[in-house]
């Protein structure tokens, strides 16, 4: 390619893909559902062949848009846009892959990906099932393509927007009217917060199960549509057990990461965007548990298509209401606007009109089992508890939609001007809706493995109910839980894990591989018993000691939640002794922290060390080396001893972000049974310092004199041939003062400059000062005359305040418990989706399938 | 009566009490003379005031106050209809306040003449907007 030509070739490919995977994928959603309609076998053929053969063309062609894609990315190819705003040449490659689906298209994009290739597992693994299972998977195709087509109809409509636009079509910048076919040396980079090994697993995992929840409602669809009306639950369980795992694990990713680097100040914050994922699963939980039962013992069938129904409408909705930018200021990360809204909202209602409607024409013809289920068995207490999951749904999501609601009544001239619910209110709501869902899994489990009789219901119950009841009370009273809402929750996540924990005992011995369902509920319980503790009981520790006064405005009914450090200054802190050490930079490579006081900059990538660096007791960096950081991320050290004197290091962050200003990260001391987590609120601007005046010292040298208190002495006098930067003339003469400062901790060295002048035999004024700073003392010096008369010498100090920070630090207990238990949830759904897998494949070899 | 007609009775009920309950939980956005007369009525719920930090003629922001130890500060709004009110909140200023285009305050009254946040959030323009290329030929 030559020097300053536009490689217009590569984008024009990866926008060929993008047109032959739309058309494609609506000649695969036509043919498969020519193929599921047609009643002559050879016709029913050849149509499935056309399907299958447009479904490969537009499986090929998403593959194509990816890696033409990715290619604009790698070679840095920034006359694109999606190159220039996403990517660097800065990045590494794997956050190449990351800035990838950093952007709306991206992510569409990501979600097609794994859509292809689940078609075409389906398409492999299915008999019966392909045609009309496919058509419903092409028309979910032909939407998403469309959102990335970028192609103007009629000379006003855009259909999508491409992540092949160049730079010079996406902006007006004056440079493009001088140049059209200039490229910017250099990408605006990925966003430096989402530079995290999160952003390269938690996306594709999401959208994954994104991706896997059409499978079910695919299988639904179909059922209703062949009049299959029993057949299609078992092959979509497995799948719909698939995805409940993987969209799981997807939100526990996303909780991980907002507690590890957001500083959101935990795991989970009610934002649209959280509960935009968590509304769906919680149907789609309810949907298996449905579907379970009328495997079981043909009942709640109408209830499973239902659910299956919504899940996959509330993912649209959610889609929707996160990418079509109607939250606005509601959500702290939803995507920008692509304008897009007409065709996300015309995404959601074919589906929902065409799978409400096709309900409504089939009702009649669904079977249901004449018989009431009985209160005593286990249908009865799986479909109470699916309900309980929708509704605690439907909270969620109703609160969330209030920017929605507000827009409807001001569309019909209403006033409606509901503010987002805070975080705290969703918590208290869903608390009894959760300790709901455990009691209910904890008895309906029992049913489940039990036929019960009316007696025999508290025989069973006993002895777990017993042990529930020992183990809250004794962790009530050594925990000192007082509030009820708590002391439910807690009864009721312990009753679950009892429970559980005596049908695993059972079961295990009998056949492990049917266990899936009860270590899910254990894991239930102790997620649940993790955020009690760690959300319920997590409390703010850095409360303020310092003695000073609160504001006069107000009394003294504010309890300070923060605590200032200044630097080298120790506090006390929750049994721990605090104290702030400094600024501290990460090299790009390799562990450890560099001090920024022992570094001199070179560019904002590169740094020298001027004296050697040691991290751990451990040499880092020799005097002179040259080091690459990260310019944009700031560390500050925060020691804390405890009583034993055992030293810990904190080092909390703040990220001068381009994209989202200065974004603090929290430092965690993890210990077993709690976690320390810290972040730095606010820190010094540095531009914003106030010096004192200035005052003078005449002094000899080795006198003792005392700067802000500080025992202080010039060590040294000699003559220099440079300073700082400032070349010393012929006919000038430099002289240096080391001066030595005694801190509390350290000795400082500061040696400012003193110039002469020969032939004007005086300073010139300012420019013959060269100050020198202690950033750790708040000190700056300059030496200001000789004496020779007297052999003294005039230095002059400026003070100002110390460097501080202002820090947060909560304690989280228990929060290990939560952890272990998304890891419990994950291994009991593995077991549960293997089981449900075997099943299907057993009955495809008898030719069922 | 059948269980399952029960069961439907239970759950839109359930339903209508989620609708009131977070309806009725959640904060509206008002104006501070709203917000005042409200408290005034007794009404202690929190509210979401929008608006702009106060700026004199030449666009410079005033009346930003933090206290001595930096550790809470006291500002003034104003908000969509003009109305100029001092708002006190006990935590450090967060870091990028000064550069806010528009202020929600989430709080109340704690007197006539005190707007107390509990919460703040800020709309700041990005340091770049996408919008241009600093580029020489």
């Amino acid at each position: 390619m030559e020097e300053g030509m536009i490689n217009t070739t590569v984008g024009s490919v990866g926008h060929l893909f993008v047109i032959v995977s739309f058309v494609a994928a609506i000649m695969a959603a036509f043919s498969f559902y020519k193929a599921a309609v047609h009643s002559g076998l050879e016709g029913k053929r050849a149509w499935l062949q056309n399907g299958r053969t447009a479904f490969v063309i537009h499986a090929v062609a998403v593959f194509g848009i990816v890696s033409t894609l990715f290619y604009i990315i790698y070679n840095h190819l920034f006359e694109y846009h999606y190159a220039w705003s996403h990517s660097s040449t800065r990045l590494p490659v794997h956050y190449m892959v990351s800035s990838f689906w950093e952007g709306q298209e991206g992510s569409f994009l990501l979600w097609m990906f794994w859509h292809a290739i689940l078609g075409l597992v389906i398409m492999v693994t299915n008999k019966y099932w392909e045609a009309s299972v496919m058509a419903v998977f092409s028309s979910v195709q032909v939407f998403l393509t469309s959102m990335i087509l970028g192609v103007v109809f009629w000379g006003s409509f855009k259909l999508g927007s491409s992540p092949f636009i160049l730079l010079r079509d996406a902006i007006e910048a004056p440079i493009f009217l001088q140049n059209p076919d200039f490229i910017p040396e250099d990408g605006t980079g990925l966003n430096p917060l989402l530079q995290n090994y999160w952003m390269v697993i938690h996306p594709p995992t999401l959208f994954l199960g994104f991706a896997l929840t059409v499978v079910p409602f695919a299988y639904a669809i179909a059922g209703l549509w062949q009049r299959r009306y029993r057949e299609w639950v078992r092959p979509a369980l497995p799948w719909a057990l698939f995805g409940a795992a993987v969209l799981g694990l997807g939100i526990l990713m996303g909780g991980y990461w907002a507690y590890e680097t957001l500083n959101f100040g935990g795991y989970w914050n009610w934002d649209p965007v959280e509960n935009a994922v968590y509304v769906p699963w919680l149907f789609l939980i309810a949907a298996i548990h449905t579907m379970i039962s009328f495997k079981k013992s043909n009942t709640a069938l109408k209830a499973s298509v239902i659910l299956v129904v919504l899940m996959f409408i509330l993912i649209l909705y959610s889609t929707f209401l996160t990418r079509s930018g109607i939250l606005g200021e509601a959500s702290v990360h939803s995507f920008t606007d692509l304008g897009l809204s007409g065709q996300l909202l015309a995404y959601l209602l074919f589906f929902t009109i065409m799978s409400v409607a096709l309900m409504v024409y089939r009702w009649k013809e669904l079977p249901t089992s004449s018989k009431e289920a009985s209160t005593y068995s286990r249908e009865f207490w799986l479909f109470i508890g699916a309900l309980l999951l929708c509704l605690m749904g439907f909270q969620v999501i109703f609160s969330t939609s209030f920017p929605v609601i507000n827009k409807i009544v001001e569309l019909f001239g209403g006033v409606s001007n509901l503010a987002p619910l805070d975080a705290a209110e969703y918590s208290s709501a869903q608390l009894w809706f959760a300790a709901g869902v455990a009691i209910l899994s904890g008895i309906g489990q029992f049913f489940w493995w039990k036929k019960m009789k009316k007696g025999e219901l508290w025989k069973e119950l006993i002895t777990p109910l017993v042990i529930t009841l020992l183990v809250t009370t004794l962790i009530i009273v050594t925990g000192d839980i007082d509030k009820l809402s708590y002391i439910v929750l807690l009864l009721a996540a312990i009753f679950t894990i009892v429970a559980n924990g005596k049908i695993l005992w059972n079961i295990w011995r009998a056949n492990p591989k049917l266990s899936g369902g009860a270590i899910t509920h254990i894991g239930v319980g102790l997620v649940l018993i993790g955020i009690l503790f760690s959300s319920g009981y997590s409390r703010v520790v850095s409360l303020n000691n310092s003695g000073l006064l609160i504001s006069r405005e107000m009394s003294d009914e504010f309890n300070r939640e923060n605590l200032l450090l200044f630097l080298n200054e120790t506090r006390t802190m929750n049994n721990y002794e605090i104290e702030y050490k400094g600024e501290r930079l990460e090299p790009e490579e390799g562990s450890g922290y560099i001090p920024m006081s022992k570094i001199d900059r070179i560019d904002p990538f590169r740094v020298v060390a001027t004296e050697d660096i040691y991290y751990n007791d451990e040499l880092l960096y020799e005097t002179g080396e040259e080091i690459r950081v990260h310019p944009e991320n700031v560390f500050y050290e925060v020691e804390l001893r405890d009583a034993g004197g055992k030293v810990y290091k904190l080092y909390p962050r703040i990220q001068d972000n381009p994209q989202m200003g200065l974004a603090p990260s929290p430092s965690i001391k993890r210990d077993i049974t709690k976690d320390l987590y810290a972040h730095v609120v606010l820190r010094m601007d540095k531009d914003e310092v106030e010096w004192s005046e200035p005052e003078e010292f005449r002094v000899s040298q080795n006198e003792i004199f005392y700067v802000n208190d500080y025992v202080s002495r010039i060590t040294e006098i000699h003559q220099v041939k440079k300073a700082k930067g400032i070349k010393i003339g012929d006919n000038e003469i430099a002289v240096k003062a080391r001066i030595e400062v005694q801190g509390e901790k350290d000795t400082y060295v500061a040696e400012p400059v003193f110039v002469v002048n020969l032939e004007q035999r005086r300073v010139n004024d300012i420019a013959g000062l060269i100050y020198d700073e202690i950033p750790g003392l708040g000190l700056r010096f300059a030496f200001q005359n000789i004496h020779p008369e007297s052999d003294e010498f005039s230095i002059v100090a400026y003070t100002r305040q110390k460097d501080w920070i202002i820090l947060k630090a909560m304690e989280k207990p228990m929060i290990n418990i939560l952890w272990l238990g998304t890891l419990v949830l994950m291994a009991g759904f593995t077991l549960a989706t293997v089981r449900r897998y075997d099943e299907f494949r057993k009955m495809r070899k008898k030719g069922q399938e | 009566m059948k269980k399952s007609h029960i069961i439907a009775i239970v759950v839109i009920a359930a339903a209508v009490a989620i609708i009131i309950s977070a309806t009725g939980d959640a904060s509206t956005y008002l104006s501070f003379n709203e917000a005042k007369e409200m408290s005034v009525n007794g009404k202690s719920d929190e509210v979401h005031v929008v608006g702009q930090l106060k700026k004199d003629q030449e666009g410079h922001i005033v009346g930003v106050a933090p206290s001595a130890d930096k550790l809470s500060f006291t500002f003034l709004m104003v908000d969509e209809k003009g109305t100029e009110q001092t708002v006190y909140y006990n935590e450090p200023m967060p870091a990028d306040f000064m550069r806010s285009e528009q202020v929600v305050v989430i709080g109340k009254y704690a007197d006539q003449q005190l707007f107390v946040a509990d919460k703040i959030l800020m709309k700041c323009p990005s340091k770049y907007q996408e919008e241009t290329i600093e580029a020489t030929l």
